[in-house]
């Protein structure tokens, strides 16, 4: 049983990582537009260019 | 330097010295001025893309604009069906509109109030972030709880809970606040909503939780508690999704009515807010311009569209002495009006306060949601107390147990999946009808479109395009017909237009005139072979006037010819007719046109019950007598005739062509120029409320079989859980099943 002290510990360590990935992904806007996201990729224009701002 | 020093040197030592410094400065306050008087409009612009759907249109509707002088850049949101533009000061929504317009996309202005919109995507995102706290305790809880179900034991099962405790409690507290401080509101309001007894189960089900652990007891909620915030959390976004895209994009489709008038000053003209206009005040209105307030003409000859206003299709004469209202369309020639009433006297006022009696005289709906609310919160309030008094009293005095079941029961009776029941079903179809055209303004709005079994169709506009099309060309001689475009092709009046653009169409040469002139109010006359042509209204060519729209023709001395016009149908206008008298609708066509135009469009699509030459509070009357008569009705209408009777309908649908007080007062708009998704809408309304019922039979089904396990004392962690991820399952997916 002292395995869990490993286990437990990087469960909740890989389940802190997802969630920090979904908070940025929510606070760069990500989920403004997932049908235009999802149709984009369709496209043919790359856009591979850094953002100028 | 040698500049500067020059201009030093000859300006005065005063305050003009750094205005003159850079002669670009010199324009810069009066760009300023000009963007805060509201002249230039934001960097910013929003358009409404209603036919935008796939990776094509993006990519040609990107390009496009980027090609527009002045667009900095151009983003398409295809979720929302909007593109946001960044251009330039000075750059032109319509410009940007034609221009799509030509490479065949339908596109509307949006108000730029982009400042609200970032606030509504806030709370959205507030939501989305709290969801993501729920899902991933919930996860992770699961994954303890279920090494309990399976047979953890003494203090391996005691440290399972205590690491559960320690992720619920802080996820509860800050994914649950939503609930909290609703359920905070209600009580403090008197009232009980959802959110009382969720906030109670809740609480509950965590604090007995965390006193079972410190006992060393064999249940926790912990799971349940977190399963059921992030379910609810859930139904929450979805249906603040809902209703936030529909309202934001509804109410920020521009006016169409120009805020604007142009004053005659003894210096000359100036540009002022329609607001500021006085009695007596002289004002100028170029062809093509909506009269911005009531007036009698002093000056100049025109004719008038006043068909947003009284439905009538077609254009009146107006000269010296001929009274107008607000929001009629000046066509030939440029007026001047001397302003009789302005502000709250004018027609548009009085029509205004039309459209809040007829609100105020409408009751309130109570939506499905809410009547389920309402018998819900009592109900699992008495079971879970009654089953606490009943234990206490069978085990003779154990709080501990008797708390446990009662908590139980809280958990059991399930809200999550009443809480997703109507949101889930909402999202699916209006999403589904968003995808056609149609965007919802109002929760309830579905529910009521469902009840329909009447509907009243305004013409002009609404069944129509507004738009003439000549409809007996044939008629005419081939010299006729040469003569007739190349007259109309000297006017910007719609009839003249229409006519030219046809008779192109057809491969017809217009004729070589001389001494072209356009005689406003009246037509266009030139020489032909040096006869005297003349193209124009009846009376002005010794023509025979009619019932129906028509422009007449006369070469030399000939006996004239006259050119009868249709309003062209909507498309879709037919289907949509069609389809709601299968659904076995009752349908009125009601319009403040002459009889013969409204009876002709009725025989054209099968409509029995007409009414034509309707007042705009007589259009409003019918619809209170037909609901007073038990109907259910939908008004389909774009003008400002129609407002009132908009709002005294059940529901109400108007085009996004329609006037902004038509639009405000509708609960759906159409956003494509098609009108057959209305009676699809009809349609997939009638199929969201039987998922609704259906979502709800499930939830409470759940309930008749959990309840009395959780009543006996039956209940565990994991047959809660099952119960509640079942059902919420299953009503999602219900919903789904929408066509």
């Amino acid at each position: 049983m002292e395995i869990l002290t490993f286990l437990i510990p990087i469960s909740l360590f890989m389940g802190g990582v997802g969630l920090v990935a979904f908070f940025w992904a929510v606070k760069t806007r990500q989920y403004e537009d997932p049908k235009g996201d999802s149709q984009r990729i369709l496209s043919d224009e790359y856009d591979d260019r850094p953002k100028q701002d | 330097m040698a500049l500067s020093s020059d201009i030093d040197g000859a300006a005065p030592q005063d305050e003009h010295v750094s205005a003159s410094a850079c002669p670009a400065c010199l324009a810069a306050p009066s760009a300023e001025q000009l963007a805060k008087s509201g002249d230039i409009k934001g960097a910013r612009l929003m358009l409404s893309l209603p036919t935008a759907h796939c990776a094509v249109c993006i990519s040609d509707v990107e390009r496009e604009l980027h090609k527009q002088p002045g667009v900095k850049s151009a983003r398409v949101n295809l979720t929302l069906k909007r593109v946001s533009v960044d251009a330039e000061p000075g750059v032109e929504a319509g410009a940007l509109i034609s221009a799509l317009d030509r490479i065949g996309y339908e596109a509307h202005e949006l108000d730029a109030g982009m400042l609200s919109a970032t606030e509504n995507d806030k709370r959205g995102r507030d939501l989305l972030m709290r969801i993501g706290v729920a899902g991933f305790a919930m996860m992770n809880i699961m994954l303890l709880s279920i090494s309990v179900w399976s047979g953890a034991e003494d203090a391996t099962r005691d440290m399972f809970h205590w690491i559960s405790g320690a992720i619920a409690i802080p996820t509860v507290i800050f994914a649950g606040k939503p609930f909290f401080s609703n359920a905070w509101a209600a009580l403090r309001a008197r009232r009980l909503g959802m959110d009382v007894p969720i906030s109670l189960a809740i609480i509950l089900a965590t604090a007995i939780s965390l006193y079972e652990t410190s006992q060393s007891g064999s249940h926790a909620y912990f799971d349940a508690a977190v399963m059921l915030t992030f379910f609810l959390l859930v139904g929450r976004y979805l249906d603040y999704r809902t209703r936030a895209t529909a309202r934001s994009a509804a109410e920020e489709l521009a006016a169409l009515e120009v805020p604007r008038a142009t004053r005659l000053t003894e210096t000359g003209e100036e540009t002022v807010p329609v607001a500021e206009l006085r009695v007596g005040d002289l004002v100028r209105v170029r062809p093509g311009g909506r009269i911005p307030a009531d007036g009698t003409v002093t000056e100049g000859t025109s004719e008038t569209d006043r068909s947003l206003l009284t439905g009538e299709s077609l254009p009146v004469y107006a000269g010296p002495g001929s009274v107008l209202s607000t929001g009629e369309v000046n066509l030939t020639g440029p007026l001047t009006i001397s302003v009789t009433a302005a502000g709250k006297d004018s027609s548009l006022h009085r029509m205004a306060d039309l459209v809040a009696a007829a609100e105020s005289a409408k009751t309130k709906y109570t939506s499905l949601a809410e009547r389920a609310a309402r018998a819900y919160a009592p109900i699992v309030h008495i079971l879970s107390f009654a089953s606490f008094v009943t234990w206490l009293y069978l085990t003779g005095g154990d709080v501990r147990h008797a708390l446990n079941i009662s908590a139980a029961v809280l958990i059991i009776t399930c809200p999550c999946a009443l809480g997703l029941a109507v949101p889930a079903v909402v999202t699916a179809a209006s999403g589904k009808l968003f995808r056609k055209g149609l965007l919802i303004k109002d929760g309830t709005a579905l529910e009521r479109l469902a009840e329909v079994d009447t509907v009243v169709f305004d013409k002009t506009g609404t069944l129509t395009m507004g738009a003439p099309r000549p409809e007996n060309l044939a008629d005419l001689s081939p010299e006729q017909l040469a003569v007739a475009a190349a007259l109309a092709g000297a006017s910007s009046h719609p009839l003249a237009r229409a006519l030219h653009e046809v008779a192109l169409a057809q491969g017809c040469v217009p004729a070589t005139l001389d001494d072209l002139r356009e005689v406003p109010g009246f037509g266009i006359e030139g020489k032909w072979q040096g006869q005297l042509v003349r193209l124009g209204r009846a009376d002005w060519i010794g023509a025979e006037a009619g019932d129906i729209t028509a422009t007449h023709l006369k070469i030399g001395e000939a006996a004239p010819a006259s050119i009868r016009f249709h309003d062209s149908l909507r498309p879709g206008a037919e289907e949509a007719v069609a389809a709601f008298a299968r659904q076995g609708s009752e349908i009125w066509l009601v319009s403040g046109d002459v009889e013969g135009a409204v009876a002709d469009l009725a025989a054209r699509l099968g409509i029995s019950n007409y009414r034509a030459g309707v007042l705009p509070h007589e259009k409003a009357e019918l619809v209170q007598f037909l609901s007073g008569a038990g109907k259910h009705v939908l008004m389909v209408g774009d003008g400002l005739n129609d407002t009132a009777a908009l709002a005294s309908a059940h529901v109400s649908v108007s085009p996004a062509s329609a006037l902004d007080a038509a639009r405000t007062a509708s609960d759906i708009v159409l956003l494509g120029a098609d009108l057959a998704p209305v009676a699809d809408a009809a349609r997939i309304a009638v199929q969201a409320r039987r998922r609704i019922k259906e979502n709800f039979g499930i939830s409470i089904l759940y309930n008749v079989v959990a309840v009395p396990i959780a009543l006996i004392g039956l209940a565990t962690p994991l047959a809660a859980a099952l119960a509640m991820s079942l059902s919420s399952i299953t009503v999602s997916l219900n919903s789904l099943r929408l066509k």
